[in-house]
């Protein structure tokens, strides 16, 4: 049984099928892309997934569960780790808090009448945790700054390590390489090949950056028009015509 | 059946009316994102206008209803966009509503300032004579009604030719979908934001003009009532269909004649239900109708675009002067302690207590609005569920303890807070907002005058406690005990922000998707945030109750949630030490205006004007100067040791502050 399985997602705006019958699916621990020219459904898809827009027809099965219906925070107790395209960080607060609170909502005994006897505080055990994560991810130097004072991607890399604080099996990655230059781009790749080794997580990765799909997935899809248009592994993948034909037009 | 219409008909001036300051409502919140509160105070200024020209200076009919209507709106109107709301664009829609309400307390008092409080009798109607009858089948009209409908229909009729027609018509329905897509089309959106405020303010004119000959005199409260009816025409209509607005308002109006008509004129809660209609209309709508379920803010299709808002500066402080401030704080609670034990007077005293009370119940605004980032307006109501629970318990159970009275009013006043949070929290954003307003109007006018609530028209007597050998009937015991319950409420906040529920709120209200990416379920804590609010907000209503002796109606009146909400907001909703100040502020400020000579409405002018500063500074002017002044202090301390190593690596420039001052200077050597 993979880990997620999206079966024939199909997601219409006003009459536009901007999704048709897409299926996907992520095994335990793979690294898997999902490129596509502008406009092809990428983030759609991703939003599908996630809960953020509802498909109007397909299923999505993750560990064994259906999901197509569950809200976003329910999918995320469950194992769905995300990051965001344009960097969401919780403003005033420090890094390590951000470790924290995400460590908490994993456990999910933040009951109130605990709170109003002060016994809301981080454990020893959770900052512990946070702190091998923080290790994990190069930003133990960075612990108590307050997010803002980041570069945008170490932003990302906290926004992964807030991810995986919750334990999760699968983390979605949306279009990470946006904004950083290519030497940041390969440090954050390390990074997440580094996160994978160490936790067996598996991750989907939203891409514009071809090379760092190249360089990172062993598997990818390619959507073009809501259309899966190829998928298998990333060099078959790459040097198919249809793939080459969709991103740089057809040579007539 | 001729009955029935003609009830109908008696109520349809109202609803015209209604609906004309609905399509003013509805007008600035699909052009500019802002839910104007104030239109109320648009809707009383003309008529106030109107009522100096025609009745004290004798002036004609229609040079009085140009100037009142078309001159004084649209300046007002452009006045607001100009100069305000123009510049909260890209502030969230909380602060944009902070910013309207803090008009809406501070604008009649302003207006009153000018106009005076009471001798405007019989305001004058817009016909030379409004009460000849006109008869049309069976039924009567009269002049003044007519002219209501008619007038209302013109300007409904024009709008919608404008809309349809005109240039500028076609820009606004442009610049609803997106500001800056129109923009890039080389529409002038800010021009088009004017002119919707300016059409909006005339609307709002002229139904104040209308509406104030239907009652005995030109009062401010009338038009903040005007301003609820039509904020639930515009719910029905869905904050964006001119059409159903309009037939929301109608259908209102007509309502409230059947129910005037028809209602038994006996009972308490058929007297009560009759003003409270368009209360629970607003209350019902938000909560039952389909059209507003699940909406989300109207967001510019473009917005990503923008660049994200500059992060609030990072500051770090040395441990020692977190000490030293520390200390000073003890030191002056110490010495101020000192001085109201044993330096004042009865009077004072009783002014001290009251602020302490005030401070307890403000405090339940930190939970919701400064850890929340919500804005509930019923803070006063939840306050007198605590009061009046408080008052009924003592009154039937003479040998309950009265501090388990108080506690058991809390109890129930967090109940009602969860109750109204689930469904008014799943609407989110700004409707949590006004379902609260409608729940605390409506709580104001149907239940109040009960007997099991207030004990009908005498206050309820309640005693001071007694605990074991000590009572607290003294008025120094009794602040002792404020003081104490203060504390305790002030650390079990502070422990909360620190606990699981104040780390939840920070997230969300920081980033909500992020939150709901890592399983915080939004609605539960906000919930939870609700009823610990309610529940604050009932102690220091029970504590209210027990420091006067009697459960007054006045206490709790929804005027004094909206102007809490103010205070707080404009002195610090995020920190214990801003509610403490807000207290204290609530109390002292009209004795230092009594001081100076200065009447005591001033304090609304100075604080609901004081809140247009939430939008840029959301932590309040305590918490604000605190931050500058002891970064003051920092520098200095920081200057002494000799200069910093390295900048901090997030030290905040200009983005390309420098390099833009540089190409200027090149630019005249080519």
């Amino acid at each position: 049984m993979s880990l997620l399985d999206a079966e024939e997602i199909t997601k219409r705006f006003a009459g536009i099928s901007a999704l048709d019958r897409v299926s996907l699916t992520v095994e335990r621990g793979e690294l898997v892309g999902l490129i596509g020219p502008n406009g092809a459904g990428k983030t759609t898809f991703f939003n599908c997934l996630l809960g953020m827009l509802r498909p109007e027809g397909g299923r999505v099965v993750f560990d064994g569960v259906d999901i197509t219906r569950l809200p976003v925070y329910k999918r995320a107790r469950l194992g769905f780790g995300r990051t965001f395209q344009r960097v969401e960080l919780f403003t005033g607060t420090s890094v390590r808090d951000h470790l924290l609170v995400a460590e908490r909502s994993r456990r999910g005994d933040g009951a109130l009448w605990k709170d109003l006897l002060n016994m809301g505080g981080p454990t020893a055990e959770e900052l512990a945790r946070s702190e091998e994560t923080l290790e994990l991810l190069g930003l133990a130097d960075f612990a108590d700054k307050p997010v803002e004072s980041l570069s945008l991607g170490r932003s990302r890399l906290l926004e992964v390590g807030r991810a995986l604080m919750t334990d999760a099996k699968l983390l979605l990655l949306d279009e990470p390489s946006s904004g950083l230059d290519r030497r940041e781009t390969a440090s954050l790749a390390e990074t997440l090949r580094q996160v994978q080794q160490d936790r067996g997580t598996a991750v989907l990765l939203v891409e514009h950056d071809v090379e760092m799909v190249q360089s990172f997935c062993a598997r990818t899809y390619v959507l073009d028009f809501g259309v899966l248009i190829a998928s298998g592994p990333t060099t078959e993948v790459m040097s198919d015509a249809t793939v080459r034909s969709a991103y740089l037009g057809d040579v007539v | 059946m001729t009955d029935f219409v003609s009830y109908v008909i008696d109520g349809l001036p109202f609803g015209c009316v209604y609906a004309l300051v609905a399509i003013g409502l509805v007008l600035t919140y699909k052009t500019a994102g802002v839910f104007n509160l104030a239109l109320a105070v648009q809707s009383f200024l003309s008529a106030a206008v109107y009522y100096d020209l025609k009745a004290r200076h004798d002036w004609p009919i229609v040079p009085a209803l140009f100037v009142a209507v078309f001159v004084v709106g649209p300046v007002v109107g452009f006045i607001l966009d100009r100069f305000l709301f123009r510049y909260l664009r890209s502030a969230p829609p909380v602060a944009r509503l902070v910013c309207s309400l803090g008009l809406l307390v501070a604008g009649p008092e302003i207006v009153i300032l000018w106009f005076g409080r009471t001798g405007s009798v019989n305001p004058p109607a817009i016909t030379t004579n409004p009460d000849r009858q006109y008869h049309f089948l069976d039924y009567v009209v009269s002049q003044r009604e007519l002219a209501i409908i008619v007038t209302t229909l013109l300007a409904v009729g024009g709008l919608m030719l404008l809309f349809r027609y005109s240039a500028i018509g076609l820009q606004m329905r442009a610049v609803v979908e997106s500001p800056r897509m129109t923009e890039l089309s080389g529409i002038n959106a800010d021009r088009v934001g004017s002119f919707a405020w300016m059409l909006s303010s005339v609307f709002a004119g002229l139904a104040g003009v209308l509406v104030a000959p239907l009652y005995v005199n030109v009062a401010s409260q009338n038009f903040l009532f005007l301003l609820i009816a039509a904020v639930a025409a515009a719910a029905f209509g869905r904050l964006s269909s001119l059409p159903l607005t309009l037939l929301g308002g109608l259908l209102l109006g007509a309502a409230q004649g059947l129910l005037a008509a028809y209602l038994p004129s006996g009972s308490v809660l058929a007297n009560g239900l009759r003003p409270g209609l368009p209360f629970a209309a607003l209350f019902l709508l938000l909560l039952f109708w389909p059209g507003l379920r699940q909406r989300r803010e109207t967001v510019d299709p473009l917005s990503g675009v923008d660049p994200p808002p500059p992060a609030p500066v990072a500051t770090e402080r040395s441990r020692a002067l977190t000490i030293a401030t520390r200390v000073f704080a003890l030191v002056a609670i110490g010495v101020g302690s000192f001085f109201v034990f044993f330096q004042l007077d009865s009077y004072w005293l009783l002014i001290v207590t009251q602020g302490v009370v005030y401070a307890t119940i403000f405090l339940s605004i930190t939970v919701i609005t400064g850890m929340g980032g919500q804005l509930s307006l019923c803070q006063a109501t939840f306050a007198g569920v605590g009061g009046f629970t408080t008052a009924q318990l003592v009154d039937r159970y003479s040998d309950m303890p009265v501090l388990l009275t108080i506690v058991i009013g809390a109890l129930l006043a967090a109940v009602v807070g969860g109750l109204l949070a689930i469904p008014a929290l799943r609407l989110g954003g700004i409707y949590m907002s006004l379902a609260t307003l409608a729940f605390a109007f409506m709580f104001n006018a149907v239940l109040v005058p009960l007997d099991w609530v207030s004990g009908g028209f005498v206050p309820l007597r309640v005693p001071r406690p007694v605990v074991g050998p000590v009572d607290f009937a003294s008025d120094k015991a009794f602040l002792m005990l404020c003081i104490v319950v203060l504390a305790a409420v002030s650390v079990l906040v502070i422990f909360v922000r620190k606990g699981t529920t104040g780390r939840y709120l920070a997230a969300l209200r920081a980033s909500e998707p992020a939150a709901a990416s890592i399983g915080i379920n939004p609605a539960r804590a906000r919930v939870t945030a609700l009823a610990l609010s309610a529940g604050i907000a009932g102690l220091g209503g029970g504590m209210l109750v027990t420091l006067h002796g009697r459960a007054n109606t006045v206490f709790f009146e929804p005027l004094f949630g909206l102007f809490f909400v103010v205070i707080v907001v404009t002195l610090g909703a995020r920190s214990v030490q801003g509610a403490i100040t807000a207290g204290l502020a609530f109390m002292l400020f009209p004795e230092f205006l009594d001081a100076v000579g200065l009447s005591a409405s001033y304090q609304f002018i100075f604080f609901g004007l004081g809140a247009l500063t939430f939008a840029r500074h959301p932590e309040g002017i305590i918490e604000f100067q605190t931050r500058k002044s002891l970064t003051f202090i920092q520098g200095l301390l920081d200057r002494r040791k000799g200069p910093p190593a390295t900048s901090a690596p997030g030290s905040p420039s200009p983005p390309g502050g420098d390099g833009a001052a540089g190409t200027r200077q090149e630019e005249p050597v080519r």
